[in-house]
């Protein structure tokens, strides 16, 4: 081992396309994948919260079911999804006359494909998620403005949103960390550990794949723990913004 | 003549079906998934990659249990994810409650210091030491062991805050009095008194660290290098890439690594999701 300064981090940031290549995917990964389902996590809870007198229980299993399993197995089930002859989801396009996808095969359809796996299997955290935090604010509270005449709408908005802040700011937290480390779905989805990383065109290339890449099936120590000291310090910075940016719109 | 109150009371009747269905709709599209799996998980290869896609159960399940063999020691791969699984959760269970415990009700020096410190070690995304953390596998001469799994993570922050949240409120500081004035030492006040009354604290930190082990991949891609030391999840992806493995094989397998989770799952269900929200949660506010 030689000291070489601060040689790999200026690899890194100016020379090495496949770390921006991979940052991209991870961010847009980051957005179709982990954060975009909040929107529709956040109305499922509150659709779950309503006086629906049967099957409560059973729907809070069955959303639940995807978190508890693991991301290999779910990895490979999706990948025979998206076969792109014999695929459920190719067959449901046929049958509605639309022309196939080739998922996996297309650098322009792999990202869209992983986002789609990772919203099944963390739309329901997340729902479940919110319906806690529903159920932890006073019913008196919505009582009493329904009282003073106000609409749904308002209650939603001026209520109920403002007080599942904390709630939101930990589940789309927890969401932005697991985003940003995301490895098991796409490196099982795009041929594992033996195929090209990320598979085709590098599309599926996280940032965590390529430090596993760079460090274990290079032998990169070095340059695999530069990686992960610029990924530290992103990872740091976004959820201090959000931190901020939230703090802000609560005031 | 319909009066106003039952054409409300009708809409409201319409539009709380309308939110059931779609409730319903959405989980299906969640536990559908699982069904297809032990579809696939009975599908000999020529009946597999059909058009359309197998919707119901086959008779290939022997030929793929035998192709299953062939490629890898499965029931090794599935007695190393048991083995580490529940390892990992007894010794979590006893060193988090006996740290929890500590910092709950014993009064030292620098304990805030301790515990603030331990808590900002959650904020330090777990992935990204997986060199330094091979490295130091490699110099322990752990690589291939079940050790590095479970032993690094047997007293860890989020175990160590949980049970010191609950015990902080579950124990009366009189109790502990009355028992050291019986007597009691303190490993014996840990077992017979802290315990028992942190069985709630314990099954949300158990189920989870189980869960957590069971599901484990990257740490064990990276430990695992040998076919015999696998655990499940690193056996089966090992096979991707592989030419003549058989995808009913695969499935198989990961039908096989499923049961227990979902088993655990149906039984305790409803103490398995309050616990995991309790324990998060309380995280959060």
């Amino acid at each position: 081992m030689e000291y070489v300064g601060f040689k790999n981090f200026i690899y890194l940031l100016k020379r090495d396309d496949f770390f921006w290549k991979s940052l991209y995917n991870t961010f847009f990964l980051l957005i179709a994948g982990s954060l975009l389902q909040h929107i529709i996590a956040l109305p499922l809870a509150v659709i779950l919260n309503t006086k629906i007198n049967r099957g409560k229980e059973f729907f809070k299993t069955a959303y639940f079911l995807p978190y508890i399993t693991s991301s290999v197995s779910v990895a490979f089930l999706f990948g025979y999804f998206f076969d792109r002859n014999f695929g459920l989801f190719n067959y449901i396009f046929s049958l509605l006359n639309l022309p196939k996808i080739m998922w996996f095969s297309d650098p322009a359809t792999v990202k869209p494909a992983i986002a789609i796996l990772l919203n099944w299997r963390w739309i329901g955290w997340n729902t479940i998620l919110y319906f806690a935090g529903l159920q932890s604010i006073p019913e008196e509270l919505i009582e009493s403005a329904k009282v003073e005449g106000a609409n749904q709408y308002y209650i939603f908005f001026h209520i109920i949103l403002p007080l599942l802040i904390p709630v939101i700011f930990f589940a789309v937290s927890l969401s932005i960390i697991f985003g940003m480390q995301l490895f098991d779905e796409p490196l099982i989805l795009t041929g594992g550990v033996r195929g090209n990383p990320g598979g085709v065109d590098n599309a599926g290339l996280t940032t965590l794949i390529y430090l596993y890449t760079v460090g274990f099936r290079w032998g990169k120590f070095g340059l695999g723990c530069t990686i992960s000291w610029v990924l530290f310090f992103i990872i740091i910075s976004i959820t201090v913004v959000f931190k901020k940016i939230l703090e802000r719109i609560q005031n | 003549m319909i009066s106003d109150k039952k054409i409300q009371h009708l809409s409201i009747k319409i539009s709380t079906t309308f939110l059931f269905l779609i409730l319903l709709i959405v989980s299906i599209f969640f536990v559908y998934p699982f069904y297809y799996v032990f579809v696939l998980a009975s599908r000999e290869r020529a009946n597999m990659f059909t058009v359309p896609p197998p919707f119901w159960f086959g008779n290939g399940i022997r030929q793929n249990y035998t192709s299953l063999l062939q490629n890898l020691p499965f029931w090794r791969n599935m007695f190393n994810s048991t083995g580490i699984a529940v390892l990992a959760t007894v010794t979590t269970i006893f060193f988090c409650t006996m740290a929890g415990f500590a910092f709950a009700k014993y009064k030292f020096k620098g304990k805030d210091f301790l515990f603030n410190f331990i808590l900002a070690t959650l904020a330090i995304p777990q992935l990204l030491g997986i060199i330094p953390f091979f490295k130091m596998m490699v110099w322990l001469n752990w690589i291939n062991t079940w050790l590095p799994l479970f032993v690094p993570t047997m007293a860890n922050a989020f175990g160590i805050f949980l049970m010191r949240q609950y015990l902080e409120g579950s124990i009366p500081i009189d109790l502990l009095d009355a028992a050291r004035i019986d007597g009691m030492k303190e490993f014996k006040i840990l077992l017979r008194i802290v315990f028992p009354l942190a069985r709630p604290a314990i099954a949300v930190l158990g189920i989870s660290t189980f869960i957590g082990s069971w599901n484990n991949f990257f740490g064990a891609l990276v430990i695992l290098r040998d076919k015999n030391s696998y655990t499940v999840p690193v056996a089966l992806s090992s096979l991707l890439g592989v030419h003549n493995v058989d995808f009913g094989a695969i499935m198989l397998g990961t039908a096989l690594a499923l049961i227990p989770l979902l088993l655990i799952f149906i039984f305790f269900s409803k103490q398995i999701i309050a616990s995991l929200l309790a324990g998060s949660l309380k995280g959060a506010i």
